[in-house]
């Protein structure tokens, strides 16, 4: 472990313990103002330590030019839509944002997807060579199976909560109505049924394609010697992307029969998936402050939106379920 | 993994635990800032796309902006949120 790497554990560790001490202090009225700007700190330390401390098999990150545009678009943007927003629109914002978060989950998913299609498992292996003499792990072919998982559960997760999560946005906004028609949650169930299925052939099928499936391609260039290899999965794509517009698909189902008044429920609950998501995000990069970032919203998320639900004085079932009868006998 | 997956469950059970229903809407939005971690794994995507894969560096560049969106937008409605507690008090 070199000793960039090291600081940036210790950044993390520090993001990850701001996000705790943030959110114990958001549950207190007199401290909440404080716990959001720690928790700030915390993900700007963290952010910025990815930035410029990451390293894969001894590799900087590149394309800091892009990183910073991004970054820079994404700021000025949020910046201005959460100044300007007014206080009665709040919640819609928060809906806006949590859709943005599974939507950046959902994009992770397809590029990461796309590289393990392409390029199954790289191996640089002058860059393996000097971690492993720096006292590296380094993982040449790791664990496609595993990897796939994380991929597919990210982007299920990350594109229902960004299909789900726009659609909250516009029902609170009033440019989307109520829609429900008969059986709709049946419809829903199938569909999530659906997902789940071709998800778990997708898996299997990625399991069984042998390592003698897999094209294998040598070069050198300027890296060192190269070796990739991929093609085997190729045939699986056009799967990935029917789950991914499933998934669009059941996020839209699943909000859509909700009634106004159980909206914010449903964000916090949408909000918790994002979380998840994120953590998946965690697993695929072996990245701790995503993963405990990801489950401790995914967690607290999911305990918020009982809570909300009881202070409503209704149960989470009659939230997502029940309220499907009221809107259809309203409409 | 699965051992800090399981204590971080357990730590936003017990984070939360007893939180007045006034603050369930800021804390909704503050921590739906904090899941904007995943702006890191974009950075992470954009960083090691090669300059020639055009799908990695479209997404990623989307990605990076989305996420971004998520963390500012995510802490400052929340500190607007809150802000407007304080003068009601």
């Amino acid at each position: 472990m070199g000793s960039a790497s090291s600081i940036l554990a210790i950044a993390y560790l520090i993001g990850s313990v701001t996000f705790i001490v943030g959110l114990k202090m958001l549950s207190n009225p007199a401290t909440a103002r404080k716990g959001n700007l720690i928790a700030a700190a915390g993900m700007f330390l963290a952010i910025a330590g990815t930035i410029f401390l990451y390293e894969e098999n001894g590799r900087k990150l590149g394309n800091y030019g892009w990183i910073f545009a991004g970054l820079a678009i994404g700021s000025v943007v949020g910046v201005l839509a959460a100044k300007k927003v007014k206080m009665t629109a709040m919640p819609e914002m928060v809906s806006m944002f949590n859709g943005m978060g599974g939507a950046c989950a959902m994009l992770i998913s397809i590029v990461e997807f796309n590289h393990l299609v392409h390029g199954g498992a790289e191996v640089n292996i002058v860059a393996g060579f000097k971690a492993i003499m720096a006292g590296a792990e380094y993982n040449a072919f790791t664990n496609v199976t595993g990897k796939l998982l994380v991929i597919l559960l990210g982007l299920i997760i990350g594109s229902v909560s960004f299909a789900g999560s726009v659609i909250a946005w516009g029902k609170l906004n009033g440019k989307i109505k109520d829609f429900a028609f008969k059986g709709q949650h049946i419809v829903n169930l199938a569909v999530l049924g659906v997902i789940l299925v071709l998800m778990v052939w997708l898996l299997v099928s990625a399991h069984h394609t042998s390592t003698s499936d897999y094209s294998i391609d040598l070069q050198i260039n300027d890296a060192g010697l190269q070796l990739t290899s991929g093609g085997a999965l190729a045939g699986l794509s056009a799967f990935f992307y029917i789950i991914l517009i499933l998934s669009i698909a059941y996020g839209v189902l699943f909000v859509m029969p909700i009634g106004g008044a159980d909206m914010p429920v449903v964000i916090s609950l949408l909000n918790s998936f994002t979380g998840v998501a994120a953590a998946c995000g965690g697993f695929l990069y072996n990245n701790p402050v995503m993963l405990t970032g990801g489950i401790l919203v995914g967690s607290a998320g999911t305990i918020l939106t009982i809570l909300m639900c009881k202070a409503m004085n209704r149960s989470l079932k009659n939230v997502l379920i029940g309220s499907f009868g009221a809107s259809a006998k309203s409409g | 993994m699965v051992y800090v997956v399981i204590l971080s469950i357990f730590l936003g059970i017990e984070v939360i635990g007893r939180v007045p229903s006034v603050l369930h809407t800021p804390l909704m939005s503050g921590a739906n800032a904090i899941h904007g971690v995943v702006i890191i794994g974009a950075i992470i995507v954009m960083g090691k796309a090669e300059p020639d894969n055009y799908l990695a560096l479209v997404l990623g560049f989307l990605a990076v902006i989305l996420g971004t969106l998520n963390v500012v937008g995510g802490f400052v409605v929340t500190d607007r949120m809150l802000e407007m507690f304080k003068k009601k008090k």
